[in-house]
């Protein structure tokens, strides 16, 4: 699987790679899967590669002299690799209470979209999410496959304060907040785990490539796992897949 | 041996800063660092100091800070008066403290963000790898009054040192230089006129994450997929808002990045204060 990409220079630093211009989980494999190859060959230069949908960037430590040779070597590492092979992928199932007491939009948002609570709870849980990037927060995962019976336009005026484990719907996007933050999300429900914790080396135990799926639990089981996370540091393992 | 500065006064938006902190955008973690990057590294050159030592970064309103241990620091970037005790010290070059000295400095006369350098750089605690202060990321994301950071003590002075008589001359900064961002061709002709042969003006909306700019652009650029980022990208809005990425920016953006700054530009932006006005300019290095 190889696409056609455009090589720009984004800044004096800055390489920028595009696929073609789609949510696609064809072009997530071979996006990551570039990056790694990128990765693997240890160029010194690149301290940082960012990707999200369907581009990445690649940052080098200072400005890139000759920038035809970068991307050449880029170019090289990309039509000399392997076909991409489908990288393992893991499966996260998240613990969500949607209940209107950790949830302030979850009435407001049934009722825009002329829904009952219970049918937005199964439309949320049913699907099996892709995590196609970070980013927006540390920690915040872009999920791909919402049911387009939940789409809903961000709020006009963003609450100034999202509560952090808040479960939300934007647009044709969901997402966990995973810290305090302002946004224009509705929130649905509330997840009482942690999904950033800079004292690891890994500081998101998610990453892209894997799935979520969502499971709808009490809020007695919400206090419980809340609990866990405060005293054991608790997150739940992954299925692989 | 260790010393301690005491915060007796935080001042503005105080923060610890080095270079950034790279190799964690992959869960969505910013660069940060410092954000006039030249008078951070002055601050560290001055010193001898390796150039991801941490200083002190702060706006407008310096902090007052006490030293519990000998050492040597610099003061740069925005223009203040500085007292050590009592007494008239000067920026730009390094400064001699005993032990118990406190630095005082007056609200700053030009620019935005001055720096505190201290030899061998304070060491607060690192966090992925660096010491930028980032809200979740590291233990504090502001400095408060009473908070402590150790520094390496300095027992040994020469009198020998460099210094600069002012900083930032040899140019120009009513022009911003810019490079054509990935979605710069989805402009018209009238809109690229615009861009290159107006003014434009700082807003009050202005941080370490972005910088707002006052005038607006009616565009009707096609919706994108949200897409990489980085600090001095200068991303237009469907309302035709300009949004200048800094350095605490996200890693990801959804709008159209119409242009990037150059490295220098984004130094130079940082310190303009709201109601200051620029151009852009558009280099050609990266054509081809």
């Amino acid at each position: 699987m190889k696409y056609k990409l455009k090589y720009k220079r984004y800044s004096e630093n800055a390489i920028l790679i595009e696929w073609p211009s789609k949510i696609d989980e064809n072009i997530l494999q071979d996006l990551l899967f570039y990056k790694k190859i990128i990765e693997n060959e240890g160029i010194k230069e690149i301290v940082e590669i960012i990707t999200a949908y369907n581009s990445i960037l690649i940052y080098y430590e200072s400005t890139i002299e000759n920038v035809y040779e970068a991307v050449s070597v880029l170019k090289s590492l990309y039509s000399n690799s392997f076909e991409s092979k489908e990288i393992k992928s893991r499966l996260w199932e998240i613990p969500v209470c949607y209940s209107p007491t950790l949830a302030p939009d979850l009435k407001s948002f049934s009722k825009a979209k002329s829904l009952t609570v219970d049918e937005v709870i199964s439309l949320h849980t049913a699907v099996i999410y892709k995590v196609y990037f970070l980013g927006f927060l540390p920690g915040f995962c872009y999920l791909g496959g919402l049911n387009d019976r939940l789409f809903l336009p961000r709020k006009s005026t963003p609450s100034l304060e999202v509560k952090k484990g808040s479960v939300a719907i934007g647009g044709n996007q969901t997402g966990i907040y995973p810290l305090d933050s302002p946004g224009g999300w509705h929130v649905i429900g509330k997840c009482p785990l942690n999904f950033f914790d800079a004292n690891l080396d890994g500081p998101s135990h998610i990453i892209p490539n894997d799935n979520v799926q969502f499971m709808s639990i009490s809020e007695k089981k919400y206090n419980d796992i809340s609990a866990a996370v405060l005293n054991e540091n608790y997150f739940p393992e992954p299925m692989c897949l | 041996m260790m010393g301690k500065v005491k915060i007796i006064a935080p001042g503005l938006f105080s923060t610890i800063q080095d270079e950034g902190r790279f190799g964690f955008a992959e869960y969505g973690v910013p660069f940060s660092g410092a954000m006039d990057q030249n008078s951070y590294y002055l601050a560290n050159a001055l010193l001898g100091n390796h150039q991801n030592d941490a200083c002190i970064e702060w706006v407008f309103q310096p902090p007052v800070l006490q030293f519990d241990e000998p050492t040597i620091i610099c003061v740069t970037g925005a223009a203040t008066d500085c007292f050590l005790n009592s007494e008239k010290v000067l920026m730009n070059r390094q400064i001699r403290v005993n032990a118990m000295d406190m630095l005082t400095m007056k609200f700053c006369k030009n620019l935005k963000y001055g720096y505190v350098g201290i030899k061998h750089g304070f060491q607060s605690k690192s966090m992925l790898n660096s010491r930028s202060f980032f809200k979740e990321v590291t233990p504090k994301d502001i400095l408060w009054k009473d908070d402590e950071i150790n520094y390496t003590t300095v027992n040994t002075f020469t009198e020998q040192f460099s210094t600069v008589s002012s900083h930032s001359p040899f140019k120009d900064t009513n022009k911003l230089v810019v490079y054509k961002g990935p979605e710069f061709d989805n402009l018209n002709h009238k809109q690229r006129d615009l861009l290159f042969n107006s003014y434009f003006t700082i807003s009050g909306a202005a941080n370490r994450m972005a910088i707002q700019l006052e005038e607006v652009l009616p565009n009707s650029l096609p919706s994108m997929l949200t897409s990489p980022v980085l600090p001095g990208t200068v991303q237009l809005t469907p309302s035709g808002k300009f949004i200048v990425l800094m350095r605490d920016c996200q890693t990801t953006g959804g709008y159209p990045r119409i242009l990037q700054l150059s490295k220098e530009s984004i130094n130079v932006i940082a310190q303009k204060r709201a109601q200051e006005k620029f151009r852009f300019r558009l280099s050609d290095d990266f054509e081809e």
